[in-house]
């Protein structure tokens, strides 16, 4: 208590403000003290300079390689040669031979590289250090082009939007079937979603692994998940707010409908910000060369995101009393809103990958369907108010079993 | 088409897992589903088709560009910086200084300083050496058959080293750790000196090197040079030059990342080694490469003579590649018939595209000076008197 009492003196009859800045204000001496002083009493630093170095994207074009790299270490890292497959070829570099902390650098290498080859390339710095670089698969980066885009385009409506789409014509039938299956086909949902969390987030992790750790690598797809869960909750929040001061929300059974619309819209955004990760590593795999598209991938997709349209559609079956009735306009939104995030995905990964981002990406997506999950996962109580019933529990192991045999169908 | 195939085989990346699940389904990718609009399209089923038909444009596209592997272009090794030019090294030997001693034979000294020194080693690329005399390849000494030579070496270097001759000597003058530290010789410590004094025996081509353990450690740092014994009645005059074959660990993985001849890879790319046509050339090459078990020499467009070891003055052939493991060496006389720029490399292709090749200029006697180490054998400070 004295200590207390000590405290509220020594603040006197300072603002508020003012105390709040006074730490602040001393922190920015201290360490500008210590810098001016070149860090007292550490001495010399010790061991020869760390570098750490990331290849963050290789474009090949005829006769010539180029590549990002990021300076992902404490220390600035100068490149002096490079070697492409043991021997070492001529390039320039865009910004510079020296690359800053975090900063970054583009070499254009000099190299009669040819199709189908693979390639080994370090470069090596001014203390000797190398960085190593892989191509599996030479083969030419595609041009960025208006035809390009519109490929990808093309490519995020055959994998995105049009199983999607699909999946969603399962509508008519949901509404059909009796009340009881609803808690299990909310389950299914949740299962289904669940399987697609799990996938997301240890792709996230696998690109993670590849990117800068400067920039926090793996817990970029944490942090993506933590945040898409936090700003879903709290759009939520302020969605129901409005909706209790809403006239009509004296109608429950009308309240029941737009309830339904709105969860099958988080449902479908969820999906969206998935099928957006989908989307970049399906652009960025075709513009390294490594997918070769076939008609037999393209179905498996097809048959793999039909379940997302599932469901989204689930919810939208509306109240026993009740049937909703969604306007085509509304399905077609959602449609779009979880399938055409493939196309901006594969436009991404294709035009400009980059790990870091990737890595948030599918955080993103995992956190927005872990909110979506908990949003929906309340509907799967039987009537004695248990969250895991046999009907919910046998709904969720249909659905993690549907995705899981249907992936094999893209991973065989 | 095959290389398609091809391709297929080789997605094993990395980076997306995705990527090898899409590239391994394009094996089966007979079309089960009608693709019109991708196929219109020139679209991904299309693409690597069409890429594959653009790779031999691809492939050649960037020859002209290249016509062998290189350093980038705008930036050279500071040779000041280094205190050794490999132009420089290539002929010069050093005769250390002689006198006569009482018995009427030859003494012949040198002093040799072991210091560590950062070099260049390729434009822009700092390597932290060992050096004797402060350059890599240390100094080629050069005395002749016969002789008394006391090599007085000083250790100046952080670390313990030692002087390692090949030749004929006793034990205590080896330069071997755990031998004669109680007499002064074996392992020299940091700031310790010792004489090493032998005769100048068998005539040839020899090398000396530090062997103080960890021993592959100690030769990667740069501690070796050439040690040319001459025959006693030497040998026909000649353009004389020495050829260190070397390599350097830069990142300290065990194997090399650059490789030259006396240092500095693609030094004599840069600049090509002036001789001149139908003068007889004389090159001692030495393999001192550490981490890899072979090396090689290989001249373009002509023949040489080859001595190995040069411990006889018969050639044992004539070619124009020798294969040489570590501590072999060999002497390899030719002349060019014809000007121009003759490459030569390690026929080990792998060395040679990263620094290991160089350039002969064959031009006209008349227009290039006397070559200065003829100027310098002429010279040779024999001891005052007749060397025979």
């Amino acid at each position: 208590m004295e200590a207390g009492a000590g405290a509220e003196r020594l603040g006197g009859g300072l603002p508020a403000w003012a105390l709040g800045l006074i730490p602040l204000a001393l922190i920015a001496v201290a360490i500008g003290g210590f810098a001016l002083l070149g860090g007292p009493g550490l001495g010399e630093r010790t061991g020869p300079p760390v570098e750490e170095v990331t290849v963050e994207r290789t474009v090949l074009r005829p006769g010539e390689i180029e590549l990002t790299l990021r300076n992902d270490g404490p220390d600035p890292v100068e490149v002096a040669q490079v070697a492409v497959n043991d021997a070492y070829a001529p390039f320039s570099a865009d910004g510079g031979r020296e690359i800053a902390r975090l900063g970054s650098t583009t070499l254009d290498v000099t190299f009669p590289w040819v199709e189908g080859e693979a390639y080994e390339i370090f470069v090596l710095t001014s203390s000797g250090g190398t960085i190593a670089a892989e191509i599996p698969v030479a083969t030419e980066t595609p041009e960025a082009d208006p035809g390009f885009y519109g490929l990808m385009a093309l490519l995020g409506i055959y994998v995105g939007v049009i199983p999607v789409s699909l999946g969603m014509l399962w509508l008519p039938f949901l509404r059909r079937v009796g009340p009881r299956w609803m808690g299990g086909l909310i389950a299914l949902t949740v299962g289904l979603l669940g399987f697609l969390a799990i996938d997301a987030g240890l792709e996230g992790l696998e690109i993670a692994a590849e990117a800068p750790g400067a920039f926090g690598g793996a817990s970029l797809v944490f942090m993506g998940a933590f945040v898409a869960y936090l700003i879903l909750a709290g759009v939520d929040a302020h969605l129901s707010r409005r909706a209790e001061g809403a006239p009509g929300s004296a109608d429950v059974a009308a309240a029941g409908v737009e309830r339904g619309t709105y969860l099958a819209l988080l449902v479908a955004l969820g999906i969206g910000l998935h099928n957006l990760g989908e989307g970049l590593a399906i652009g960025s795999s075709y513009a390294s060369g490594a997918l070769a598209l076939g008609a037999f991938l393209v179905v498996g997709f097809a048959i793999h995101n039909t379940t997302e349209g599932l469901a989204i559609v689930a919810p939208l079956r509306g109240t026993a009393s009740r049937p909703s009735r969604s306007s085509p306009a509304l399905l077609i939104g959602l449609g779009l809103l979880a399938g055409a995030p493939a196309i901006l995905g594969a436009w991404i990964g294709a035009a400009a990958f980059n790990p870091s981002l990737a890595a948030l990406l599918f955080g993103v997506g995992v956190g927005a369907i872990v909110r979506v999950v908990v949003q929906i996962a309340p509907q799967m109580r039987d009537e004695s108010g248990r969250l895991l019933n046999p009907v919910s529990v046998v709904g969720m192991l249909c659905g993690i079993a549907l995705l899981y045999v249907t992936g094999l169908l893209v991973s065989v | 088409m095959c290389q398609n195939q091809r391709r297929d085989a080789f997605v094993s990346n990395s980076r997306i897992s995705r990527r090898r699940f899409l590239g391994g389904a394009a094996i089966a990718a007979p079309a089960v589903m009608g693709l019109g609009g991708l196929a219109a399209q020139g679209g991904p089923a299309a693409a690597p088709a069409q890429a594959s038909g653009g790779s031999t444009a691809n492939g050649h596209a960037g020859h002209s560009d290249f016509p062998h592997a290189g350093f980038a272009k705008g930036r050279s090794v500071n040779h000041r910086f280094n205190g050794f030019n490999p132009t420089e090294v290539l002929r010069d030997f050093d005769y250390g200084k002689t006198r006569r001693l009482a018995s009427g034979r030859v003494l012949r000294e040198w002093e040799i300083v072991a210091q560590d020194k950062e070099i260049e080693v390729a434009p822009g690329v700092r390597y932290e050496a060992w050096t004797y005399n402060g350059r890599v390849p240390g100094p080629t000494l050069r005395a002749r058959e016969g002789e008394l030579l006391r090599i007085r070496f000083l250790n100046a270097s952080t670390h313990p080293h030692t002087m390692h001759f090949h030749g004929i000597h006793s034990s205590l003058m080896d330069g071997m750790p755990g031998i004669g530290e109680n007499r002064g010789a074996g392992q020299i410590e940091a700031g310790e000196s010792f004489d090493y004094e032998f005769e100048a025996t068998p005539f040839g081509l020899h090398l000396y090197h530090c062997h103080v353990a960890p021993l592959a450690a100690h030769i990667a740092r740069g501690l070796y040079g050439a040690f040319i014994i001459d025959p006693k009645k030497g040998r026909p005059e000649a353009d004389e030059m020495v050829m260190v074959m070397n390599g350097f660990d830069t990142n300290f993985d065990l194997a090399n990342e650059v490789y030259a001849v006396n240092t500095v890879g693609f030094h004599y790319i840069d600049e090509p080694i002036r001789v001149a046509r139908d003068e007889l050339l004389r090159i001692y090459v030495v393999n001192v490469l550490e981490y890899d078990p072979i090396n090689s020499f290989h001249v373009h467009a002509n023949f040489f003579q080859y001595y190995p070891t040069g411990t006889s003055l018969e050639p044992s052939e004539l070619t124009d590649t020798v294969i040489q493991g570590q501590a072999q060496r060999g002497i390899l006389e030719m002349k060019f018939p014809f000007d121009g720029d003759y490459m030569f490399h390690a026929h080990v292709s792998e060395f040679a595209e990263l620094g290991w090749s160089g350039f002969f200029r064959v031009g006209d006697p008349s227009r290039l000076s006397r070559s200065a180490a003829a100027a310098m054998y002429c010279d040779l400070p024999w001891g005052g008197g007749s060397p025979a």
